[in-house]
């Protein structure tokens, strides 16, 4: 029942921050605040109370937490949400991001408030129904059912950068990239659901019951890509990420967050959750191909991060080749790997949604986010520039930081399997300290731009600043409880995976 | 024939009477509301004598602890030689009465402005729907024609209602010369068919054809496509389309709103009929060909949408894919395929009705000119946000989003057709429903952008206009409860699944 409280949260949140605008503007924020706050506490309170040690795929399906509802009985489809570890960490992250966007958008949107906090809160409200749906048809209904709203948040309170091509464009380009492939998502399902029901008999949607539908290698095949595609526009895997700059450079500082924090996780998630446990075979068989797309999405996003001049530009096509090494981590197919990729999209998350809030920042002092028009603004702010040069720091993969465990644990997993793709994808770390320290340096070193100083961040961006360091921090130095609760799930699916890639090698010897 | 034995056809008799208690009415006194309230209490009548028809059947498969209560699950059963009353055809004379009324309602907002007659517009309103009755309930060439010469007849008056307005009038001598050409295709069709088989009746049809084999059934397959280019008319599917898009934009909303609902819907129901019973499923030939229709109207209703200016022409080209991704689930064939194209049909009736109501309900008020532009919606939320609201859901649903009736519609589209491996066909739904959210989007947009020139002001005209407002609000609650709890809606099509599948 808990996680049907935890679903409907968000939903209830917006609609109230909806409807109290009209007493007032301030309203609806501390709504949404608070709603924020409870997920993140129900999300902390099921970790300290939940044994997340057992595992999922095992010979009986068992989830921490699971809900199950008769739906659409034709088709044997649920409302069936479950939570284990992986889901767990996921939500977490939502909760967290939740609170960091409302608070980031406190001064930023005066206009409509209470219908963007609606469109903020159902965002959230699907995505966290994406990362606990069991059942493959709640699954896509909330997968679609979140780029509604995250239309909305960019074509209404977005910004039409110089150069660009309006919001709405980002926005519709966004909307019909997901939706398109999400289509051919939408079909693989049925697929599956066919193919299973000609096996058994049973018509059913059912995550649990469609693990081990037996079928040919040909169907597993089709089936496996149309999911991958779906995955590989979200994540995003670099042919089809165009929409992502576009998106990020024309959003509002909460939508970046959301987009760059949470919305690029679900299709990580969707791999490990979906994916890979369904269709192992498949995978195995594709994961060359889907470990060199990521090698190719971190060295094309970093090259292409130099480039920029949009600040926003900049950490949109740094997250591209952040996502890189979590598809990296997730195909290599080792235990460390995949584990790395989860730390890294934690932290990930973390990280980018602190760039995104700082630019968001910078944007509202400077009333422009273009790099060649800042410099010297160290000198300016007493708190802000070194606050990114932190973030910056744990993007270039610091030592001490969480992107470094993830990043490493990526690197030291996949260099056992594949030593090359290993070595290739190291080449983003270089890049990732060149293009961090160069955005530094035009943006807050030089001779200044002007001399009277500008207004400094108040504590509500302290605050949001600092507790965002202090995880990234905790994450880099302590990272074993995040590593214990995602244990079971990634190492039930690496299991299931590694046979698939051993029959392959065996398949592959003369 | 005794008393009990009529009561199945009572939709029909009821819808009858009407017609002529209405004809009555306006000889006695031209009064809008008057001759408005007598067509609406008849069709809401009828309406109901359908839905009864449907409860034994819906209890049983949803409610069966309240099955028994209401009496021993009998299905009400009338077969005469030219009509048949079964579930099927309560179920889609249920559509088609709604959709009368549901114009009827539409058409009293917007004819409140009309400065000519009024009241006959509920007279042709009538005779159409009754048409739409006949050809549900159809199992015979003759019912066929009859229905769908009085489905359409009373459209072209409907269509050129506007008199004095040029467009509407040109609509009116388009869609009269076009029609009419299509409907000698599916006469001379029926004869062929007739002339090789002997028969008008569907069924005997199916029995004699199997007989014939090889080159013998040519005539067979011949008459067959000359009936389908009539029907592909009637339907607008590509590359017969071309009166679609200059007929919806000349005619007057209310009736837009009917044509592009229940007069296909009424249409698509006979050919379903005619597939099953007359076993022309078996013509692999009829079948390719209707793949092509089917593919080429996804993607030239799809493309064509994409750069329209008026919303009218817009819902037009739109309307001709969503006929194609019907037809790529009719393709389908076999007892999945007739729910999906009933669940199709019903969230594509609620959600077009939905997209024209709020066209009239915007342009009322304007007197002779529609607001068709898409220009007229922008920053329509900000003004009168409850009409905007209606109009996005309508859009979603129509783009086929989740939460929206649309989507319920495309999944069953989606699951008939991967059931039988029709990729093609499958990737072509895929194809057209992403090219689709470009311009369900392009006019979403519309809605929300801030028109510099519009000041925000509550619009001085009720936005509810009564009746017709109320019922777009229930409408768009009906697309959302089709959205996220279709099971009842499920039951309700698949009790009226056709019989000998």
């Amino acid at each position: 029942m808990i996680l049907v409280l935890l679903f409907m949260l968000p939903f209830v949140g917006g609609f109230l921050c909806w409807q109290t605008e009209r007493f007032g503007r301030g309203l609806p924020r501390w709504v949404a605040l608070g709603t924020m706050v409870v997920v993140l506490g129900m999300t902390l309170y099921l970790w300290a109370t939940g044994d997340y040690s057992v595992t999922l795929l095992g010979p009986e399906h068992h989830w921490v937490h699971e809900y199950q509802l008769a739906w659409i009985p034709r088709f044997g489809i649920s409302f069936h949400l479950a939570l284990d570890g992986l889901s767990l960490i996921l939500v977490g992250l939502t909760g967290l991001l939740g609170i960091m966007a409302v608070a980031c958008s406190w001064r930023e949107v005066q206009r409509h408030v209470g219908f963007f906090h609606l469109n903020l809160l159902w965002n959230l409200g699907g995505v966290i129904g994406v990362f606990m749906a069991m059942d493959l048809f709640l699954f896509f209904f909330f997968w679609e059912m979140m780029l509604v709203p995250m239309y909305f948040l960019i074509a209404l309170w977005g910004h039409n950068a110089p150069g660009g091509k309006g919001r709405v464009y980002a926005a519709t380009k966004f909307f019909i990239f997901t939706q398109a492939s999400g289509l051919l998502m939408l079909l693989a399902i049925i697929g599956l659901v066919f193919v299973h029901y000609q096996a058994t008999r049973v018509i059913t949607f059912d995550y649990p019951v469609l693990l081990h539908t037996p079928m040919g290698p040909q169907a597993e095949w089709w089936l496996m890509l149309g999911f991958f595609v779906a995955f590989a526009v979200k994540l995003p895997v670099v042919p089809l990420h165009s929409w992502l700059p576009d998106a990020h450079s024309q959003a509002p500082t909460a939508g970046s967050v959301d987009l760059a924090g949470v919305l690029l996780k679900t299709a990580a998630y969707g791999l490990l959750r979906f994916s890979l446990p369904l269709f192992p075979h498949a995978s195995a068989q594709f994961a060359p191909v889907a470990m060199w797309l990521g090698v190719l999405g971190i060295v094309y996003g970093a090259v292409l991060a130099f480039a920029q001049n949009d600040i926003k530009r900049l950490v949109a096509y740094t997250s591209i080749s952040h996502m890189g090494f979590v598809l990296v981590g997730i195909y290599a197919g080792t235990d460390q790997a995949m584990q790395g990729a989860v730390i890294n999209m934690l932290a990930h998350g973390i990280s980018a949604g602190g760039l995104f809030i700082l630019c968001g920042e910078v944007y509202e002092r400077l009333h422009t986010r273009d790099l060649r028009e800042m410099g010297g603004l160290w000198s300016r702010f007493p708190f802000l520039p070194p606050i990114v040069l932190f973030f910056a720091a744990a993007s270039l993969g610091l030592p001490g930081l969480g992107n470094f465990v993830g990043e490493f644990l990526v690197l030291l997993g996949t260099f056992r399997a594949h030593p090359l793709i290993a070595l290739c994808s190291a080449s983003g770390l270089v890049l990732a300290a060149a293009y961090s320290l160069i955005m530094m340096q035009r943006a807050f070193y030089g001779p200044p731009k002007g001399d009277e100083p500008l207004e400094d961040m108040n504590y509500r961006e302290l605050a949001t600043m600092m507790s965002l360091m202090a995880i990234l921090l905790l994450l880099g130095i302590y990272p074993q409880p995040v590593l214990d609760v995602a244990r079971a799930p990634v190492q039930a699916v690496q299991e299931l995976y590694q046979s698939a890639t051993g029959l392959l090698s065996q398949a592959g010897a003369p | 024939m005794n008393g009990i034995a009529l009561l199945p056809l009572l939709p029909i008799l009821i819808t009858s009477a009407t017609i002529v208690v209405a004809m009555l009415a306006v000889a006695f006194r031209r009064h809008h509301w008057w001759n408005a309230t007598v067509v609406a209490i008849g069709l809401n009548l009828a309406l109901l004598a359908s839905a009864w028809l449907l409860l034994p059947e819906f209890l049983v498969r949803f409610l069966p602890q309240f099955a028994g209560a209401a009496g021993a699950p009998v299905i009400p059963r009338a077969e005469t030689p030219l009509l048949v009353v079964d579930a099927y055809s309560a179920f889609y004379m249920s559509l088609v009465l709604a959709t009368a009324l549901a114009t009827a309602t539409l058409s009293y907002a917007y004819m409140e402005g009309h400065k000519g007659n009024r009241e006959e517009v509920y007279l042709l309103l009538a005779l159409s729907a009754l048409g739409g009755l006949v050809m549900a309930c159809s199992r015979h060439f003759a019912s066929f024609f009859v229905g769908l010469e009085l489905l359409s007849l009373p459209l072209y008056g409907m269509i050129g209602y506007l008199v004095k307005e040029r467009r509407s009038l040109e609509a009116a001598m388009k869609y009269l010369v076009l029609s009419a050409a299509a409907s000698a295709f599916i006469l001379f069709g029926m004869a062929l068919v007739y002339a090789q088989t002997g028969s008008l009746l569907f069924t005997e049809i199916g029995e004699r054809a199997g007989g014939f084999a090889g080159p013998d059934h040519s005539m067979l397959l011949v008459g067959g496509a000359l009936i389908l280019v009539g029907i592909a008319f009637k339907l607008s599917l590509a590359p017969f389309h071309l009166w679609t898009p200059d007929v919806y934009e000349g005619a007057p909303a209310p009736v837009v709103a009917y044509l592009s609902t229940a007069s296909k819907t009424a249409v698509f129901a006979v050919l379903l009929r005619y597939f099953v019973e007359a076993k022309a499923y078996r013509y692999g030939g009829l079948l390719d060909v209707m793949t092509v229709l089917a593919v080429l109207s996804i993607v030239l209703g799809n493309v064509l949408a994409l750069m329209q200016d008026n919303i009218k022409r817009l819902l037009g080209y739109s309307s001709i894919a969503h006929f194609g991704y019907i037809l790529a689930a009719f393709i389908a064939a076999g007892p999945l395929a007739v729910e999906a194209v009933g669940v199709y049909l019903l969230t594509y009736v609620v959600t077009n009705l939905a997209a024209f109501g709020v066209v009239t309900l915007m342009s009322s008020p304007y007197g002779e000119h529609d607001a068709d532009a898409l220009w007229d919606y922008r920053g329509l939320f900000w003004r009168r946000p409850n009409l905007s609201a209606i109009l996005t859901v309508a859009l979603l649903s129509l783009a086929g989003i989740p939460m929206t009736a649309g989507f319920i519609g495309k999944f069953y589209v989606f699951a008939a057709g991967v059931d039988k491996r029709l990729w093609v066909l499958m990737g072509a739904v895929a194809f057209g429903s992403a090219i689709g959210l470009f311009y369900y989007l392009r006019a979403m947009a519309q809605l929300y952008l801030r028109a510099p020139w519009v000041r925000k002001y509550s619009a001085p005209l009720d936005w509810a206009q009564g009746a017709g407002g109320v019922m777009l609000l229930a409408l768009m609650i009906l697309m959302l409860v089709l959205g996220v709890f279709p099971s009842p809606f499920i039951a309700i099509v698949q009790a009226s699944g056709l019989a000998g599948q």
